[in-house]
């Protein structure tokens, strides 16, 4: 009789186990498993080499869970980090110093939060669909980069600017920092600030948040303005990275922003979801890349693979409402 | 084979949810081909008795359920409905996009090679609908259907596919009179052809006019099974409520303040219009009225949720504006909404995160949210409303519905409002939760709030409130004091009466039984 119950105690506890750390087991599980088929594969310049991968895209997706968590979504965040791209390299050309590469990121953030501002208030005050919404800015967001940029690569070449993504740290390489930076921030403001806490009752019960006093709309603005700025600093450093900007930037980089985060557990219908489980999902993502790439697997199947793994992950998350 | 003569036999079923019984012991035995009523108040546990039965929760171990004499649990409501068993719910929601006869063979579509044979599926409609007398035109779309025949093609629909029992829940809520009298006349055809019937109403009317026998149910207690010839109306009620308010509640007597809250001309075309009255402080203030008189849309419109078109809201004598909620927060006012999951409860968020949303100030160490501030104080009132969680980080939709409303309370609680509106608090929720919260209403009258109750339970209404305002359609009736208010006033009133007129009527109908115990619900008054 004892024996059972405490069987059960641990079954359960097994289950909430699962359901809080079951993507990191994998994680670790995907890590170990490559480790030991590809010669170099847990050294730390191939580490470093995945989070630098991961540290665009991961960075938009931070922008998305919060877009998730409110049961929105935001898929223009691919064609801002293109729009970006070309504002900062054409800040940016020719010049010297680290003045100008402020204000080249800081013009590409500017930028970003300018196509959120006018996702989140479209969606807000014009009651319009966010998947409408930023599916509308996904397409103009494109368009103005082209035009920006007469449809050319823009070169960006500036010592200082290129420098950040070109420099390390005790071997951190630069856009890797600022992932951490910005994953830290933005972790705080979820899960200690009122507007975390705001984001989160949204996405639990929209009409609740409104009883409870919580400025809905202004609250949705600046989650829309957040994912406009984070995209538009993604595309500031791929712009580093590259040594130019580019109106064909972040192609599909939305996508991949929305997988990191969906993979890591958030929840599409709204209220679960934190910056950590969007981390883990960009770094499942980041590692599956980097192994199927050194194992030589063939591109077309990479793509198949990666799109098994993130209708996978949707089922596990419905499987998991379903029982709760 | 069967050689008893019930269809259906539910023995000694009980089901647990985490933290509240549901069912304790429940009986229910159907005749073949009889139509059998189940009774009892919201929240007694007959919708969890049918959805054992249509297989959508399993009962707990030890009750036997017997169908056709044979042991029956369904694992699937398509289980439920192979075997026998089909479901006439509340509220229908056919596919408004395909037609009537689309809408009969859903699921099920009569096939010509790789075509549908709309022609087949068309005639074997009409067919069906014709023998059981129900006129309809079957190439119509479902949306230009109404409610009535909605109802009427889903009880077809039962019965083609050869049910033996087929359970209807609340049927007549949407129904006109004449539509009412004509789904009898159907339900009557239906029975003729040995086919049982559970008949989930709380009705009186309809209970003793269409059916056999009654069962009723009380907070989760079998209480009885009845002849619907040998018992009185009376009878009835008496076994649905009991006599709960008398033992479960006594009303002390509150000083009475000067006037806090006064509302002048309140508008809201369509919902309400001209609305006028004050609440004092310490004074209980109950609203009465039909489901959809506009009494909810009153306090909405107060408490800035949705606002009204025009009138006034003085608190402390002063005109204050309230486009949205965040302004009624500011000037202290609480407000319980009638709906819980729909405007009430983050269900995926936790005890404490209900509780502190509408004012995270007080939580803030140096702008950020800290839980542990936050965790103490709902810690704090969880003990004082005695909210039985395991935690208060425990998330809220496991919670019992009386738990979760007492946290809902605890959320205004917490910001000392001056005025707090309950609508429904009570509502779904079981009779020891019930109890506490009439005993912390007017606890917070003592303390000097200004509370606005709604109900729909006469009893819990007469029992806290120090005036009654009765709506019917929108309308004010009037204001009756405690004093003079009895279950026969109000009901006169929300049919449309002046305050006047009912009390007039209910002198000249001495003697009255004033406040006596039954307490009878608003539905029953249609009959």
């Amino acid at each position: 009789m004892i024996a059972t119950t405490t069987n059960a105690v641990r079954d359960m506890n097994y289950s909430a186990f699962f359901h809080k750390y079951g993507m990191v087991l994998i994680l670790i599980l995907l890590f170990t498993v490559l480790s030991f088929n590809i010669e170099g594969f847990a050294s730390f310049r191939n580490i470093f080499s995945i989070l630098e991968q991961v540290s665009m895209f991961g960075i938009i997706a931070i922008g998305v869970t919060f877009a998730i968590v409110t049961a929105g979504i935001d898929l223009s965040t691919g064609s801002i980090v293109a729009l970006a791209s070309v504002v900062a390299a054409t800040l940016v050309t020719g010049s010297e110093g680290y003045g100008m590469t402020l204000v080249a990121f800081g013009g590409a953030m500017l930028v970003g939060g300018f196509c959120g501002l006018i996702n989140g208030t479209i969606t807000a005050y014009g009651r319009i669909p966010p998947f409408i919404a930023t599916l509308g800015m996904m397409t103009a967001a494109r368009g103005f980069a082209q035009l920006f940029s007469d449809g050319r690569p823009v070169d960006a070449s500036s010592d200082a600017f290129t420098s950040i993504a070109g420099t390390s740290v005790f071997g951190i390489p630069g856009l890797v920092i600022i992932y951490v930076l910005v994953a830290i921030a933005c972790h705080t403001m979820m899960s200690r600030r009122t507007f975390g806490r705001h984001v989160y009752a949204i996405g639990g019960n929209v009409n609740t948040a409104r009883i409870c006093g919580v400025n809905v709309e202004i609250t949705l603005v600046k989650v829309y303005v957040l994912c406009g700025v984070l995209a538009g600093l993604a595309g500031a450093m791929l712009t580093s990275r590259a040594f130019a900007g580019n109106p064909t930037f972040g192609n599909m980089w939305e996508l991949d922003a929305i997988a990191a985060a969906v993979i890591g557990g958030v929840s599409l219908a709204g209220g679960v979801g934190s910056v950590p489980m969007c981390i883990v999902g960009a770094l499942i993502i980041g590692v599956m890349n980097k192994g199927l790439n050194m194992l030589g697997v063939d591109p077309y199947w990479q793509q198949i693979i990666k799109g098994m793994i993130i209708i996978g992950a949707v089922l596990l998350d419905a499987q998991k409402r379903k029982k709760s | 084979m069967n050689n008893s003569n019930y269809i259906l036999e539910m023995n000694n079923v009980s089901k647990t949810f985490p933290g509240v019984k549901a069912l304790d012991n429940v009986n229910l035995r159907i005749r073949t081909g009889s139509i059998h009523a189940l009774m009892g108040e919201n929240g007694a546990g007959k919708s969890t008795l049918m959805k054992i039965l249509y297989g959508i929760y399993t009962p707990d171990e030890g009750g036997v359920v017997l169908l056709d004499g044979k042991p029956f649990q369904p694992n699937s409501p398509i289980d439920a409905i192979r075997s026998g068993l089909a479901m006439v719910p509340q509220e229908i929601s056919p596919s408004a996009n395909l037609s009537v006869a689309d809408n009969f063979y859903l699921g099920r579509e009569i096939t010509k090679g790789i075509l549908m044979d709309q022609k087949q599926m068309n005639a074997e409609t009409t067919k069906v609908l014709d023998e059981l007398g129900i006129p309809m035109e079957v190439d119509v779309l479902m949306s230009e259907v109404s409610v009535a025949q909605a109802q009427l093609l889903a009880i077809a629909t039962a019965v083609s596919y050869d049910a033996k029992i087929i359970i209807m829940d609340e049927p007549t809520t949407a129904l006109t009179e004449s539509e009412v009298h004509r789904l009898y006349k159907i339900v009557r055809k239906v029975q003729e052809r040995g086919i049982a019937i559970i008949y989930i109403s709380h009705k009186l009317g309809e209970v003793f006019e269409l059916c056999d026998e009654v069962s009723v149910i009380r907070d989760g207690q079998y209480i009885g099974t009845k002849n619907t010839a040998d018992i009185t109306k009376e009878e009835m009620i008496n076994m649905m409520v009991g006599r709960e308010m008398d033992e479960m509640f006594t009303r002390d007597s509150v000083d009475i303040g000067e006037v806090l809250l006064e509302i002048k001309n309140l508008n809201l075309p369509g919902k309400f219009e001209n609305i006028n009255f004050n609440v004092r402080k310490g004074e209980v203030f109950g609203i009465a009225g039909l489901v959809g008189s506009g009494r909810s849309e009153i306090v909405e419109a107060i408490f800035g949720y949705v606002p009204a078109e025009s009138g006034e809201v003085i608190i402390h004598g002063e005109k204050v504006d309230i486009k949205q909620p965040m302004d009624a927060i500011k000037h202290r006012i609480g407000f319980v909404t009638e709906d819980r999951k729909k405007t009430g409860l983050m269900l995926n968020m936790s005890v404490t995160d209900n509780m502190i949303m509408p004012d995270l100030l007080p939580y803030l160490e140096s702008g950020l949210v800290s839980d542990k501030l936050a965790s103490a104080v709902s810690n704090q009132k969880k003990k004082q409303l005695r909210i039985k969680t395991p935690s208060v980080d425990t998330i809220i939709d496991n919670l019992s519905g009386g738990n979760q409303q007492k946290v809902l309370i605890a959320r205004w609680l917490l910001l000392e409002p001056e005025i707090l509106i309950l609508d429904e608090p009570t509502k779904g929720i079981d009779v020891g939760a019930k109890a506490e919260i009439y005993k912390l209403i007017i606890e917070l009258a003592k303390a000097g709030k200004a509370i606005v109750i709604i109900s729909s339970e006469m009893l819990e209404l007469l029992a806290l409130s120090d005036r009654i305002m009765v709506m019917a359609e929108g309308r004010e009736s009037g204001i009756v004091d405690r004093a003079d208010a009895t279950q026969e006033i109000i009901l006169e009133m929300a049919a449309g009466d002046t305050a006047e007129q009912a009390l007039e009527h209910a002198h000249q109908n001495e003697p009255s039984i004033k406040n006596d115990q039954q307490n009878y619900k608003f539905e029953e008054v249609g009959q």
